[in-house]
């Protein structure tokens, strides 16, 4: 797909277009938003502004990177599990995931359609708002997009209203940072020196998050996916052989290891005599997760949590083992699966200067209260 | 035929009917035929990376419609999944369809047997999914294949019925009444040679008074109903004479060569595709309210049956006119037209059938494409009525309509064949007769008044056949009696 120009723009890139935003290029990631550092991308992986040894993140560590390195002020990425949110916090920025819904995904190449969602990148709340306020609404040619009247975000920042934030347990168990831990619970201790009440909740279910997650989006991935056959645009290898030699050496050619290993893994999940054992399975799973959190925000207004068991992690240090990769999205994926916005917010650094981020997460179209738990964390930074 | 009176063929059908919506049912591009290759295409139903399918409200209120009329029940929750397999005319390597949860379920379907007899056949479900583009195969030794991507997209109707029918003839008229179903509700053109209407059969043998179904096989690619019929012979033929020569019949889909006039086997089982059915997560459930049901059932048309019966109350025509009329909506259609500027029902029905059918027959034209209007043939059947043109006259009048296309009016001037019905004219003629034929007037006037035919005969042969025979057998009389 290098030489391919689509014939029409994203309808988030038309909306920041008309409000008046120039879109000076495209940035790098891993391919088909598939992996957590960059390094799956088929230009090569993009380096971390702070330390060119680390990895800015992924998939959307182009977006961050160019924000972080102060290239532009604004950057949009794709979400399907964290590529966005875990970037930002690799690169000390601000990252939302979006509610599933309320930007359009019309025009964006489709990772896993139900958890994709468009999401903005910057280095301040009030340009992270104006950015998700100019491209979030419902659009007609996205079917999953929601009409939600969104209020003026960037005007709404400052507020005198007390919120109560959970501090979701489960994260702060084995295979967290330690110093990440601290960075996490000295941000719970600035909201409570802020008269916000913090409280422990559990959400027992977030352990099969990750395995849940990994057999969905490979599924959808693999349906999404087969458009890329050589027949019509892209890469065509073998074309003067039988039809399905065309189709396996163009695919096995132009997909990288990571892709194939998703497509492979989703196609499992789908066949017949698997499918209830594992798609079936996920999604009751998937639905179980919804559930606790919908739960969870009965009782607070956000769950607070780390946005990634680690600091940015070194180019090459895990490229050769995808289940500690997968680990790295551990936190960011239950927003994903159920749909519900979350921020990554760039608190505070590790020792040795990585930054770090704090995650909150909310209940579905309480973007506002993000924006406002992020923008008082902003005066402690 | 020896193997029907010990094995009994048992027949499933499952139809794709293209809808004829204005637009493709996921994205606004037009559907129709015979565009330039690809000229009706967008990033959606080009499957373009990043392009999403948005539904097509117009498609789902035909399949409603199709749903109502054979008295099905419409699922007020329905969802799409995707069927995957790669071809080159499916863009995204995937269909849209629905799978666990279709718009409707069950309804029925009543035809009739050649010789009349009524039988009912149940429906398991009828579901709504985009149309594949078309693959052009090489041709003039050229080696690669072309795809025209105008089809996809187009929305499609597929009704799967129960495997209850029991002979090829029972699945040729099911397909004859589901077309005519679809042509009612104007949902589908149905001309199959076309493609707009698509059928499959499932077909299995079973010794006669066996309960299981045995081993079906799938036959494809038939492209008429006579062909359905010829197919579905052909493979019963197969499967019976496997089964009298001890051997099994193997699960297969066969393709229907109609050039050959055989089935070949297209995959066996072990090559059958694993379609890998998930949930669509790009659109949305179907969600269709009661008050939808109920507007659409408002406004379903009169359906044949029910049409029928109303003709034979409403004009006073004879059942079996009746039937024939309404056996394709145009053509009742053309008959109610016709009615609306003429009284005399029967009158109509005998023309329409007998001349307007037979033209049509013969120049091998669609009642649509018939040259003149229901209001111009009503115009000539009243000259009948009111005297004014003979019948004979009529007919010649209108083997010229049916040429030109012209008013009865127009070609009756034109050729001078207006009836004459002028007293003063037609007694000179009447007296020209009589004072030539003095012997006869004697005989007639003693008693052999049979002979009033051969003057009225003599009277229209001095017309040319354009004397109002009414008229001249009373002028005659008058005259004899005096
Ligand atoms: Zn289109």
């Amino acid at each position: 797909m290098d030489s391919y120009v689509p014939p029409y723009d994203a309808t988030a890139v038309t909306r920041l277009i008309d409000a008046g935003a120039v879109i000076i290029g495209k940035t790098n990631m891993d391919e088909f938003a598939m992996g957590s550092s960059n390094e799956t991308s088929y230009y090569g992986p993009v380096k971390n502004p702070f330390d060119h040894t680390l990895t800015p993140g992924g998939s959307s560590g182009g977006s961050a990177a160019a924000v972080a390195q102060k290239i532009v002020p604004i950057a949009l990425g794709s979400e399907t599990g964290g590529s966005v949110r875990q970037p930002a916090a690799f690169c000390g920025l601000f990252g939302l995931k979006p509610s599933y819904g309320s930007v359009s995904r019309y025009g964006l190449v489709a990772h896993a359609s139900s958890t994709d969602q468009i999401s903005p990148l910057a280095s301040n709340v009030r340009d992270l708002a104006l950015v998700y306020k100019t491209a979030c609404g419902r659009d007609p040619n996205d079917s999953t997009s929601v009409a939600f009247d969104h209020p003026d975000y960037p005007g709404l920042l400052e507020t005198n209203g007390k919120l109560r934030i959970g501090i979701q347990k489960e994260c702060f168990a084995e295979g967290l940072d330690s110093e990440i831990d601290k960075v996490v619970r000295d941000a719970i201790k600035a909201l409570e020196h802020d008269g916000h009440t913090c409280v422990d909740i559990s959400l027992p279910s977030t352990e099969y998050a990750i395995a849940c997650y990994y057999i969905i989006t490979p599924a959808e991935a693999s349906a999404n996916l087969a458009r890329f056959d050589g027949v019509r645009y892209g890469l065509r290898v073998g074309s003067d052989e039988s039809l399905d030699d065309m189709y396996s050496k163009t695919r096995s050619v132009g997909f990288g290891r990571e892709v194939k290993r998703r497509i492979m893994l989703g196609t499992y999940a789908l066949s017949s005599g698997y499918y209830d054992a594992y798609y079936l399975k996920a999604s009751k799973v998937r639905e179980l997760i919804r559930r606790e959190y919908e739960d969870a925000f009965s009782k607070v207004d956000l769950i607070v949590s780390p946005t990634t068991p680690t600091a940015a992690f070194r180019l090459g240090e895990k490229i050769d083992d995808p289940l500690a990769m997968y680990l790295s999205d551990i936190y960011t994926i239950p927003a994903s699966l159920t749909g519900c916005p979350a921020i990554s917010v760039p608190f505070s650094r590790m020792s040795d200067g990585r930054p770090v981020g704090v995650q909150f997460t909310a209940s579905y179209f309480d973007e506002l209260s993000l924006f406002q738990i992020a923008h008082i964390l902003e005066h402690w930074i | 035929m020896a193997t029907q009176e010990e094995f009994e063929p048992v027949i499933g059908l499952e139809v794709h009917a293209q809808l004829s919506t204005n637009s493709k049912i996921f994205c606004g591009c037009k559907a129709s035929y015979g565009e330039p290759p690809n000229s009706l295409t967008c990033p959606v139903c080009l499957g373009l990376p990043g392009a999403l399918p948005v539904l097509n409200k117009q498609a789902v209120e035909f399949a409603m419609r199709m749903v109502l009329a054979v008295g099905g029940t419409i699922q007020k929750r329905s969802a799409f999944a995707r069927k995957n397999y790669f071809y080159p005319d499916l863009p995204k390597g995937y269909q849209i369809s629905q799978y666990d949860r279709p718009l409707g379920e069950g309804g029925e379907i009543r035809y009739r047997l050649q010789d009349g007899e009524e039988r009912v056949c149940r429906l398991i479900r009828i579901h709504i999914e985009e149309d594949a583009g078309k693959s052009l195969h090489p041709e003039h030794g050229e080696n690669f294949t072309r795809v025209d991507f105008n089809r996809c997209g187009t929305p499609l109707l597929e009704i799967v019925s129960g495997a209850e029918m029991q002979s090829p003839e029972e699945a040729y008229n099911y397909l004859i009444s589901l077309k005519q179903i679809l042509q009612y509700l104007d949902i589908c053109s149905g001309d199959m040679e076309k493609g707009q209407l698509r059928c499959d059969a499932n077909v299995s043998v079973r010794p006669v008074g066996q309960k299981e179904f045995s081993t079906r096989t799938e036959v494809k690619n038939m492209n008429s109903f006579k062909g359905v019929q010829r197919a579905l012979r052909f493979e019963i033929d197969r499967q019976v004479k496997l089964l009298k020569s001890g051997e099994e019949v193997q699960q297969a889909t066969l393709l229907w060569d109609e050039k050959r006039q055989a089935a070949q086997v297209m995959r066996s089982k072990e090559e059958s595709h694993d379609y890998r059915y998930f949930p669509e997560p790009d659109l949305v459930n179907l969600v269709i309210s009661d008050d939808w049901i109920e507007r659409t059932r408002q406004c379903l048309p009169e359906m044949p049956v029910a049409r029928a019966t109303r003709f034979v109350n409403q004009y006073g025509i004879r059942e079996y006119d009746a039937e024939v009329l309404t056996d394709s909506k145009s053509l009742a259609d053309y008959f109610e037209e016709v009615m609306a500027h003429f009284d005399d029902g029967q009158v109509a029905a005998n023309w329409i059938q007998t001349e307007l059918l037979g033209f049509l027959r013969e120049s091998g034209q669609d009642i649509n494409e018939c040259p003149f209007k229901p209001q111009q043939l009503a115009d000539l059947l009243a000259r009948v009525t009111s005297g004014e043109l003979s019948g004979k006259i009529a007919k010649s009048v209108f083997a010229d309509m049916a040429r030109t296309g012209q008013d009865a009016a127009v070609i009756i001037r034109e050729r001078g064949l207006t009836q004459i019905s002028d007293e003063s004219m037609l007694l000179a003629i009447v007296e020209k007769v009589l004072s030539a034929n003095q012997k006869n007037v004697e005989q007639y006037r003693a008693g052999k008044t049979g002979l009033l035919n051969s003057f009225i005969g003599q009277v229209m042969k001095a017309t040319d056949g354009q004397a109002n025979p009414h008229l001249v057998s009373q002028l005659l009389k008058r005259k004899l009696e005096e």
